[in-house]
């Protein structure tokens, strides 16, 4: 099968809040998003807060229910639809697609050893027969990770930042995965130390031709590391690209300030164009028509009404605003 | 009464000494004690320490007959006279041994303490198991119900309940049913806290990951919420130790618990409740100290288990 | 420009029962009036210790040097900060002449009390006023730094505004009292990326107009190229280079400024791999001898910098720098 790792159309995400039975109100984190993930790729996912990214990775991984549309994973050897997906072969998913957290503080359970970390996955899905065949593969994987045999019999507590990180992805490497989430995974890290786990990161795509997630909000940890990237803004997908395209013409208005808005390195770099105005709306309170229009620069009346949708074009550079093209035209 | 010594009622405590004025032995011994009526006390039986003669304080001698630890007959005493009884804290009004009934005190409030907060353990472990790890609405229905507990308060409680137990019970079965009535009372403060930690508890970064495995909840719970809690709990248990304690004290003092011949601090302390015991014979007191000794024993065990087990959680930037 | 800062020899240890940990090590800068200078540092560094030890707000743990001293200059005269006792006296630096912003808004403000309380107490605490005074100065101030309807905001409760507003209120609240110096510890890190930007104009802005000095804290290298005219760069406790902001951005010195330069992802050469500082930053309980970074450094001159602690080396145009690999620019 040559088709996409995962297809997602039309998903969404949607939590129920309020209580009593008439103002039921439903908090839709993640809406309409389609998109397609390649496999082998890196493909990044952007926003800011109350922009749904870390609710998609989620979502994609069934750890929060699928509330409308549909993803569908293939691997070339299984194929499920996520979103109705039985028990037995939620299973048989879960050894195929895993999540590395963000804070490497919370993630790693701090009264087991590194061992028992790793090598939890094997023991409950059940993917090895006996405790030599765990240790062997724990070792393996630990070895990828750069972790060695002195490593894996300590506790969490004794490791620093970029080692625990380095923990949660043998963990989540463990059982083989095709499919790996990663969701913030550097966010919490020094810069010193950031540089090496995204290091780590790329020499395991390419060794293992694993399929990555990465989820973030730092603009310019994805531009290094991801072939591909989407901009999320309150729950929608505003632009999708591949990485230089996005990178050298950024089409959305958001995605233009987001690049704006990275304090640059270059001290005489200042009073650059697009500084935004305004807060980012309460996911609560979403913004009729387009989510973004309450802080663009561009908005006309169509925007306070019309929710734009995702245009496709044959470069797979795809915009959901209603002013791109004329946009571009005047730049 | 078993071994209650009838010249020597109300007597006060016979501490053992090594001289006198006749000179210092190795040995200690006591003066002993002679009741007598004659007509010089117009005939009423009047205790006279005898400072000539001395009994000796020996170890291990024979005594009455009783059994070592329950099961091993057995009629050796650790200290004693060659000829009658000492009684090192005194005796009460009917002639029994202050020392000996504070030794089984002790005993009985340490087995009525141990089998109250294990039953209180078991029920605050799942109930607030359950209510921490479902949540939802589970968690409030059980809640509710603790609450509803909570409230209750202990003392009408016990008095209905003593109420209903019938006056014949013999002692034994007696203790058996104030244990349990304890355990009963006791588990809603510590169910709350089971709960508290495992909601916060379940909601860890570490707990999602090992359900992204496909874990069971008896996995999660297993590998990763019980040992979490296990400092906790030991620490809990070992603080409300004397609150158990404490209780069964404040219970048998006001005749709502354990009763005669059982020996109980309570018990003893219901003796000690007339002027006339207060004024003049203040030995009645001395288990009390031994009490105080005992609770401050087990909190201290507690804090420094308590100090001991939190410094291994999570250590952060 | 007048001085306002002096720091000279700062060494501070904390008592713990692991020992004597050596948290900052003969640090010696000043500051100019209406200088920003930013103090950046990766963790472990000792940027934060530095910052509260200027508030005297050290644990009680702490051991001071016996030649540290910090003397800030004030329009009453001089004030030795480390000899301050009696809370009076120290009311003089904390909240005073010194005002301190902290990264997570949330943590600074009570939250069972309004907003517009606490400003009020602030000031009420630091001057002789009247509580309506204190009031219309506190408005006043929420306006100043962009928050609308700031006499609404005044009555409301930190939860209520956003990440972004709670941090302005912050700033609204620490700048109240006309302090000489502000310490604004990591004051956006916790804040998404087009919000910060809005952050920091603002403190850009509010220099311009306050004339104050501020110590920006941070790890983020970009926003100190944005806002400050010097940056000093610490590492486990000692400082290690400084000088003005284009200076050591665009030439940096010291090999560990240079690797975090490096390990930096920029975004006009995506081609670029990122590359890390090896290594992880000692244990503060085993403080490497000699240089504090020959453990990590790839630019080893000589035994020296395994026995020797280098000696800030003047390289000319205000740079110094305290690395054995230079020697003074007038030898």
């Amino acid at each position: 099968m040559n088709g996409p790792l995962i297809r997602a159309e039309n998903l969404s995400v949607g939590f129920p809040i309020g209580k009593g039975l008439f103002d039921k109100f439903v908090l839709k984190a993640v809406d309409d998003v389609t998109l397609h993930i390649e496999k082998g790729s890196f493909f990044g996912l952007v926003g800011e807060s109350g922009s749904g990214k870390t609710t998609l990775g989620r979502a994609l991984l069934k750890a929060v229910p699928i509330t409308g549309g549909s993803a569908h994973y293939a691997d070339g050897e299984v194929a499920y639809d996520l979103e109705t997906i039985g028990k037995a072969d939620l299973k048989d998913y879960r050894k195929r697609a895993q999540l590395i957290f963000q804070d490497p503080y919370a993630a790693l359970s701090p009264r087991m050893t590194v061992r028992d970390i790793i090598a939890e996955p094997l023991e409950v899905m059940g993917l090895t027969r006996n405790r030599q065949e765990t240790d062997e593969r724990v070792r393996e994987t630990a070895a990828k990770c750069r972790l060695n045999l002195e490593h894996l019999r300590r506790f969490p507590h004794a490791f620093s930042g970029g080692q625990r990180q380095r923990i949660s992805i043998a963990r989540a490497l463990v059982s083989g995965p095709k499919l790996v989430v990663a969701d913030e995974s550097v966010a919490a890290l020094d810069v010193s130390i950031q540089a090496d786990v995204l290091n780590l990161l790329k020499e395991l795509q390419r060794d293992l031709g694993i399929t990555f997630m990465f989820i973030s909000h730092d603009l310019s940890v994805v531009a290094h590391t991801c072939d591909h990237v989407a901009v999320m803004y309150l729950g929608r997908l505003v632009e999708t690209a591949p990485t230089r395209q996005l990178f050298a013409a950024p089409r959305h208005p958001y995605t233009k300030a987001l690049f704006s808005a990275i304090p640059s390195l270059d001290p005489d770099d200042r009073g650059k164009a697009q500084k935004l105005e305004g807060e980012i709306p309460s996911p609560m309170k979403q913004p009729l028509g387009c989510k973004f229009h309450t802080r663009c620069p561009h908005v006309i009346d169509r925007c306070k009404v019309e929710e734009p949708r995702l245009q496709s074009s044959a470069t797979e550079h795809n915009v959901a605003c209603h002013r791109w093209e004329e946009l571009l035209q005047n730049a | 009464m078993a071994g209650r010594n009838k010249d020597y009622t109300n007597g006060a405590p016979q501490i053992p000494q090594f001289c006198d004025k006749n000179g210092c032995s190795l040995r200690p011994f006591i003066h002993p004690v002679e009741r007598e009526r004659s007509l010089a006390t117009n005939f009423r039986w009047v205790t006279k320490i005898n400072e000539d003669k001395r009994s000796y304080v020996t170890f291990l001698p024979k005594g009455d007959a009783y059994k070592l630890f329950g099961v091993i007959k057995s009629d050796r005493h650790l200290f004693g006279l060659e000829e009658g009884k000492i009684h090192v804290f005194g005796t009460d009004e009917d002639g029994q041994d202050i020392f000996s009934r504070t030794l089984h005190a002790i005993w009985t409030s340490l087995q009525v303490g141990t089998i109250g907060v294990l039953i209180a353990f078991v029920l605050a472990l799942i109930i607030g198991g359950v209510s921490g790890y479902y949540g939802g609405w589970i968690d409030s229905v059980i809640q509710m119900i603790t609450d509803a507990f909570r409230t209750v308060p202990a003392i009408p409680l016990f008095m209905a309940v003593a109420a209903f137990m019938p006056p014949e019970i013999s002692a034994e079965a007696r203790f058996f049913y104030i244990s349990i009535i304890l355990g009963f009372i006791g588990w809603p403060t510590l169910a709350r806290r089971i709960r508290t930690h495992l909601l916060t508890e379940r909601n860890q970064e570490y707990v999602l990951a090992a359900q992204l495995c496909g874990a069971s909840s008896s996995h999660v719970i297993r590998r990763h919420l019980l040992p979490s809690f296990t400092s906790y709990i030991i620490v809990d248990l070992v603080i409300s130790f004397p609150y158990m304690v404490l209780s069964e004290t404040a219970l048998s003092f006001i005749g709502l618990g354990l009763k005669d011949p059982v020996s109980s601090l309570g018990v003893m302390l219901q003796k000690a409740t007339s002027a006339d015991v207060m004024l003049n014979y203040q030995w009645y007191f001395i288990p009390v100290a031994f009490f105080i000794v005992l609770v401050m024993a087990f909190v201290f065990v507690g804090d420094g288990l308590r100090d001991a087990a939190d410094p291994y959680s999570e250590v952060n930037k | 420009m007048s001085a306002l800062l002096d720091v000279k020899n700062l060494t501070l240890q904390f008592r713990t029962d692991e020992g004597l940990i050596t948290a900052v090590e003969d640090v010696s800068f000043s500051l100019n009036k209406g200088e920003v200078m930013g103090l950046v540092g990766e963790s472990g560094s000792g940027k934060s210790v530095t910052a509260k030890a200027l508030m005297h707000l050290n644990a009680r743990n702490a051991v001071y040097g016996p030649d540290s001293r910090i003397t800030l200059h004030t329009e009453r005269g001089e004030v030795d900060v480390l000899s301050l006792r009696t809370p009076r006296d120290l009311k003089v630096v904390r909240g005073g002449a010194i005002s301190m912003i902290f990264q997570e808004p949330m943590a600074s403000f009570a939250p069972a009390i309004t907003i517009g309380k606490q400003m009020v107490e602030q000031l009420q605490l630091h001057g002789d006023m009247s509580k309506a005074r204190a009031k219309e100065i506190s408005v006043e101030m929420l306006d100043r730094v962009g928050i609308s309807d700031a006499s609404q905001r005044f009555d409301q409760y930190a939860f209520e505004l956003s990440g972004g507003m709670r941090q302005r209120a912050m700033i609204a609240m620490a700048l109240s009292t006309k302090p000489a110096l502000l310490i604004a510890d990591e004051p956006t890190t916790a804040l998404d990326v087009t919000i910060q930007a809005q952050v920091i104009d603002l403190m850009k802005d509010l220099v311009d107009e306050f004339h104050m000095g501020i110590i920006f804290i941070t790890h983020d290298l970009g926003v100190v190229a944005q806002t400050c005219d010097r940056v000093n760069v610490m590492y486990l406790g000692r400082l290690i280079e400084e000088g003005p902001v284009r200076e050591v951005i665009r030439n940096p010195k010291h090999p560990y400024t240079q690797g975090l330069i490096a390990a930096l992802p920029k975004l006009d050469n995506l081609d670029q791999p990122l590359t890390a500082v090896p290594g992880d930053i000692p244990s503060p309980l085993e403080r490497p001898s000699g240089c504090v970074f020959n453990t990590r450094c790839s630019q080893i001159v000589g035994a020296a910098c395994t026995t020797i602690g280098p000696n800030a080396v003047d390289l000319g145009a205000d740079h110094t720098v305290a690395c054995h690999i230079y020697k003074e620019v007038a030898e």
